[in-house]
């Protein structure tokens, strides 16, 4: 629990003349779960979404475990295997069943042979609780279901570490828990998360450190417990204060 | 009655089923409301039934109830002979069935089409029943080794050489092109204003064009020396499929996991080698029958077969270019679908038949019938692009986010995730494209080649059977021929649909 599993330098990001990611600095240690929140626009996707290259940066530098990322964006693939994405709109494939999502990657781009891929698909969809839906299609599927698949296939590819892009935020409010807890425990595994979420009791819960970005920037980072109990930041206390209630 | 609104009930006898009301199912409540409950529908009704009246008692009196059966020549369909007003006449059509499928086919070497299309079903037919297996071996036998095999059945012809004979023949067609080209320039440098400009273009093209015939000199060399044996094809053969199944294996992965990859390498060759032999193409394989003794029936078939299997390549191609980032590649594909688009179809084949002869070079010649293919392919391929981009454009911008997250490449995603999708959203686009690509085959009857149409077209002439109702008997069978393929097709493509949308149903 010591060396950074990724470390982001002086990372900055304009998407034309418009400047979303602003000097940002962050350490992710091995095994640590870091939740970032912040008003809506704030650039928590924009920010997330580098760290896999989904979004291109003009400066600074992202290492993932060891694989620099610059913004010539020359590793692309070997950091994408490093690290599982699970998407707001969880982003299944509807033409391929369950048992398929979960196989495709391990298949085309680890090569791995069909039937190793689907016992390994098969156990990571117990985890999640979904073995017995392996043969339906996403669209035959309620929304948590849909995102525990999703958090299943991303884990078939042994990612070290799991981003999320506000999970929950497109799920009935029913729902919402069951995908917290398969977050719950995916974290008492020992997995490295970024989850982007307004959840504030599974920040509370299971998050090591609260990040809290506003226009582009990171405005105050703690332990939940300070976080919450005592923010520095003006914008933090406003900002708390109206998602709290 | 029990009384349900006092607080507690309990049934005590179950109802037993009763027939619905005669007045809601069946058919007299078919005609009560579906047909004649309002006045609007009680004139739409009235108004179908004189339609029907109109067009099927004509048709079928037409087509069967006056219609002469039997008959040696034109004397058994005229109504003084019949002692009634004749209607099709189906001996016609009878005499000159021939003529329609095969056209001026030599009669001798008819058996070759017979067998060519009896393969076609034989390959064709699995593959269109999802059940069956083997569908990856079925649809590279249909689309790589058929087309071949009914080149080498249809058109006759045998090889001199193989794979590496080709490959040194392209190589110095290639090499070649380039030192004209330099040549070219360095004859205008002569005479033009930026001469030295020009000159040393031309003096390097040159020099590019002589360093690549020094590098592909052991390829020719070998190849002369392969020609100058008796045994060519079979020494070209050998090399060519040992220098593919090497390539094969190492790509393969080498002594690990190569060795399924050269199997199939070897499976592939011996199978070439079986066909090579069993039509003696080493020994100049079957007569030849040259493409403008084809027609009817086979030629609509040949056209649209072939403009169907390569225009969805050239089009999903296409709509990926537009769809590019790489500039170049982008304004090619608008450039290319904008101006096949923008030209009828018509001009297409006489462009393709009477112009462009004139453009390639002299020694260069490219069969008619091959010609009116590639025009129809490429203009189909530019009506399909759209079709595709259509359906690509449906792709939410998630599934590429999420393949790309997963670790796949373009290349992975493009064919696994976003094309499978994409053409499932189209398949009824894709296939009223195929179907008046069919019809549209008839078109190259206007440039001397006789499909159906031209063939049937070319019967009329006969006197031995010009009759008032030849030409509506003969319109009428190469509509109903027409009729069953564009039906069937349309058919199929429903079953298709709800097959593999089988994921939007929940
Ligand atoms: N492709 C784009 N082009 C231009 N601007 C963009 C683009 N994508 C996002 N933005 C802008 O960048 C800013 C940050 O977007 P981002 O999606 O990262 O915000 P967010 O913090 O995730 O917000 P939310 O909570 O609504 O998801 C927003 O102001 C947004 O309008
Ligand atoms: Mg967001």
């Amino acid at each position: 629990m010591s060396d950074p599993i990724v470390k982001i330098s002086g990372l900055n990001k304009w998407y034309g003349e418009f400047h979303v990611l602003r000097d940002i600095d962050l350490e992710v240690k091995k095994g640590e779960r870091i939740v970032i929140c912040g008003p809506s626009g704030s650039g928590k996707s924009t920010l997330i979404r580098c760290i896999n290259a989904l979004e291109e940066f003009q400066e600074g530098e992202i290492v993932v475990d060891g694989i620099a990322l610059g913004p010539n964006l020359k590793h692309i693939d070997a950091v994408r295997r490093e690290v599982g994405m699970v998407f707001q709109s969880f982003n299944l494939f509807p033409h391929l069943t369950v048992l398929d999502n979960c196989t495709l990657a391990p298949i085309w781009v680890r090569n791995i042979p069909k039937r190793d891929a689907e016992a390994t698909a098969m156990k990571f969809l117990e985890r999640v609780k979904i073995p017995h839906q392996a043969n339906k299609f996403p669209g035959q599927m309620s929304g948590g279901q849909q995102q525990r698949v999703a958090i299943a296939r991303a884990l078939t590819m042994n990612p070290k570490v799991m981003l999320f892009d506000e999970p929950t935020s497109a799920l009935d409010p029913e729902m919402v828990k069951e995908v917290l807890d398969t977050m719950v425990d995916l974290a008492e595994e020992g997995m490295t998360m970024l989850v982007v979420t307004h959840e504030m009791g599974f920040a509370r819960e299971v998050a090591n450190r609260v990040v809290f970005m506003d226009a582009g920037q990171i405005i105050e980072a703690n332990t939940p417990n300070e976080f919450f109990a005592a923010p520095q930041h003006a914008r933090t206390k406003l900002f708390l204060s109206q998602i709290l209630r | 009655m029990s009384d349900i609104t006092s607080s507690s009930f309990v049934r005590r006898d179950l109802l037993t089923e009763r027939p619905a009301p005669v007045k809601t199912t069946g058919f007299i409540g078919l005609v009560r409301t579906r047909l004649f409950n309002s006045p609007t529908n009680i004139l739409l009704t009235i108004i179908g039934a004189l339609l029907l009246w109109f067009t099927i008692v004509p048709s079928v009196r037409f087509l069967v109830v006056d219609a002469v059966w039997s008959g040696k020549d034109r004397t058994a369909c005229l109504a003084e002979n019949a002692g009634f007003a004749v209607g099709a006449c189906w001996p016609y059509i009878q005499a000159k069935l021939p003529q329609l499928i095969y056209g001026f086919y030599p009669e001798a070497e008819r058996w070759r089409v017979n067998l060519t299309l009896l393969l076609a079903v034989v390959l064709l037919l699995p593959l269109l029943i999802p059940r069956l297996p083997a569908k990856g071996l079925n649809a590279g036998l249909f689309f790589l080794a058929f087309p071949v095999v009914a080149f080498f059945l249809l058109h006759g012809g045998g090889i001199k050489g193989f794979g590496l004979s080709w490959t040194a023949g392209l190589l110095e067609l290639f090499d070649d092109s380039i030192i004209n080209a330099g040549q070219v320039l360095l004859g205008l440098s002569k005479t033009s204003a930026i001469g030295p400009l020009l000159w040393i273009v031309g003096q390097l093209i040159v020099l590019v064009g002589t360093a690549i015939s020094w590098l592909i000199f052991p390829l020719t060399w070998l190849r002369d020396q392969i020609q100058g044996t008796g045994q060519s094809v079979w020494l070209d053969f050998a090399i060519t499929a040992a220098i593919v199944s090497l390539i094969g294996f190492v790509l393969g992965g080498g002594v690990r996991t190569g060795g399924r990859a050269l199997a199939s390498c070897i499976a592939t060759f011996v199978a070439i080698a079986v066909v090579i032999k069993l039509m003696d193409l080493d020994h100049g394989g079957l007569s030849i029958v040259t493409t403008n003794l084809w027609g009817g029936l086979l030629v609509t078939l040949v056209v649209s077969v072939t403009g169907i299997v390569t225009s969805l390549p050239i089009g999903i191609a296409l709509a990926l270019g537009r769809r590019s980032t790489i500039p170049l590649i982008r304004i090619f594909s608008i450039a290319f679908i904008e101006f096949w688009r923008g030209v009828p179809l018509i001009t297409v084949l006489f462009f393709a038949t009477y112009m462009l002869p004139l453009f390639l070079p002299g020694n260069f010649t490219v069969d008619g019938l091959v010609r009116a293919l590639i025009g129809i392919a490429l203009f189909t391929g530019a009506y399909q692009a759209e079709n595709v981009r259509g359906g690509l454009a449906a792709i939410p911008r998630g599934q590429g986010e999420a393949a790309a997250a997963l670790g796949l490449s373009w290349w992975k995603t493009t064919s696994l995730i976003v094309l499978p999708q994409a053409l499932r959203h189209v398949i009824p686009n894709l296939v009223n494209s195929f179907i008046s690509l069919f019809k549209d085959t008839s078109l190259v009857s206007i440039v001397a080649l006789f499909d159906l149409l031209g063939s049937l077209r070319a019967s009329f002439s006969d006197p031995k059977w010009s009759t008032p109702s030849t030409a509506f008997t003969g319109f009428a069978f190469a509509g109903i021929i027409y009729f069953i393929f564009c039906f069937g097709m349309s058919r199929y493509s429903l079953f298709v649909e709800r097959r593999l949308n089988a994921h939007r149903r929940n």
